[in-house]
């Protein structure tokens, strides 16, 4: 009894189609977010996440019309990030359905934004996302994908984008990313217990205990991961079932 | 055919709790509007609301719909969610004090962020929390008692009368997640974001006819 560790898959959408190898052997066309999403809610996800990493502009409006397609299909929380700079951007995906964005870049080239949405919208619907990579004895914040430092410590940031107004961060390891080596417990462990707010840990699952350390050791509030659900190797029944075992609160 | 008018204050995600009624309700008529005829022509009412609630209610008066609402809630069967569950209260602390509608006794408070506190108590209050129904009301049917909703807020509501306590939930300590009296129910969580359970409240509130 009580609130659930929440298990959020996350789907990198490319002028509004899934990429990155979906690889549902029952789906159809594994490009199509909406059958995607489906799929994930029908195995009890908590939330999903879509990550827009459409690089032309012009092509940008495509995602407000698969998250009012998606919106419409499914009913949980759905948190859109990528290419947000400004209020406009993030009214027009609310009203399209989605339920939080989630800001990288935009919050580090004018923290500001991130104080006005929140008063505008509410915090709970204002997601930061930080990338950070370790530099000697701490982290930093990193942006284009782990490849540039702001030179900014991630604890400091975290703490000032909560004192902003963030009502959630998603933290990413980018040592981690992709790795398969688990999440950076330490740094997850370091940012859960500097902030009010909820965490989300992100960035290096391979296995299902690797879910459950993220909560039992990192702290976080909310687990992300992509390819492990994406490739069918488990289910989010499965990582939830695993969690369960492991003595955390799920929604099973 | 069911007219069920989703009250726009300006505010939030719209799209999915009217997207929500249209999959219920396929044959019902689904409107998300801030104008009085419309309001007025409705079988069934939503009070949505995210946010603050000083803006809520500044939102409210603005669109020159407080009287309207008040209407609405002594005649039809209203549905409050979220902000528009705290709102029918007496009073929240949000915004430095804010005058509720004084329908339900009791006050809207703050999660406490006690930094001393282990594991700390994080706020907004975010996710799926059991719901443990108190009353035996119509739009709880068919959904099993402490089933998981979507919550997601800072404030909590406590009520004085305990007549109206619908459902509780635990964060830090018990709250009230749901209220009901006559044609009034009125939740904390996200029912249009809570996958089955959810949906299946929608339905049962499009079902009832406003007797508690």
């Amino acid at each position: 009894m009580g609130l659930a560790t929440r298990i959020i898959p996350c789907l990198d959408v490319d002028e509004g189609r899934v990429v990155k190898g979906v690889k549902f052997v029952d789906i159809r066309d594994a490009g199509d977010p909406v059958a995607v999403a489906k799929r994930y809610d029908q195995q009890m996800a908590d939330e999903i996440t879509f990550l827009d990493i459409t690089a032309s502009s012009s092509a940008r409006d495509t995602m407000i019309d698969v998250v009012r397609e998606v919106a419409a299909e499914v009913f949980i929380p759905l948190t859109v990030g990528g290419g947000i700079r400004e209020i406009d951007d993030i009214h027009r995906l609310l009203l399209a359905g989605a339920d939080k964005v989630s800001i990288n870049t935009a919050a580090i080239v004018r923290p500001d934004l991130v104080t006005e949405a929140s008063q505008y919208f509410g915090a709970q619907c204002i997601v930061v996302a930080i990338d950070a990579k370790r530099c000697g004895n701490h982290w930093e914040v990193f942006t284009h994908g782990g490849r540039k430092t702001t030179g900014i410590d991630a604890r400091e940031w975290s703490v000032e984008m909560a004192r902003r107004g963030a009502g959630e961060i998603l933290l990413t390891s980018m040592d981690r990313d992709g790795t398969k080596d688990g999440f950076d417990l330490e740094l997850t462990r370091t940012i859960s217990d500097a902030v009010p707010i909820p965490v989300i840990a992100s960035g290096g699952v391979g296995t299902l205990e690797h879910l459950a350390q993220g909560v039992l050791t990192g702290g976080a509030d909310a687990v992300l991961a992509a390819s492990i659900f994406h490739f069918g190797e488990y289910t989010i029944r499965e990582a939830k079932t695993h969690m369960s075992e492991r003595g955390i609160e799920v929604n099973l | 055919m069911h007219r069920i008018v989703v009250v726009d204050l300006g505010t939030g995600n719209l799209h999915s709790v009217a997207k929500a009624f249209e999959k219920v309700a396929p044959c019902a008529e689904v409107e998300v509007t801030s104008d009085l005829l419309r309001l007025e022509k409705a079988d069934r009412v939503v009070l949505p609301g995210q946010g603050a609630i000083g803006s809520w209610f500044k939102a409210l008066d603005e669109r020159q719909l407080r009287n309207p609402v008040l209407s609405v809630l002594s005649s039809k069967p209203v549905l409050g969610i979220c902000v528009g569950m705290q709102a029918l209260f007496n009073r929240s602390e949000e915004d430095g004090g804010c005058e509720g509608l004084g329908l339900f006794d009791g006050e809207v408070h703050r999660f406490c962020r006690s930094v001393d506190r282990r594991p700390q108590l994080k706020v907004p209050h975010m996710g799926w929390n059991n719901v443990r129904q108190s009353s035996d009301h119509p739009v709880w049917r068919g959904i099993p008692q402490d089933s998981r909703f979507y919550f997601v807020h800072s404030y909590y509501a406590l009520a004085t009368e305990s007549s109206s306590v619908a459902a509780t939930s635990d964060y830090g300590g018990e709250f009230v997640s749901a209220i009901a009296r006559a044609n009034i129910f009125a939740v904390q969580f996200h029912p249009e974001k809570s996958h089955e359970q959810g949906l299946k409240l929608l339905e049962n509130f499009v079902c009832w006819d406003g007797d508690a």
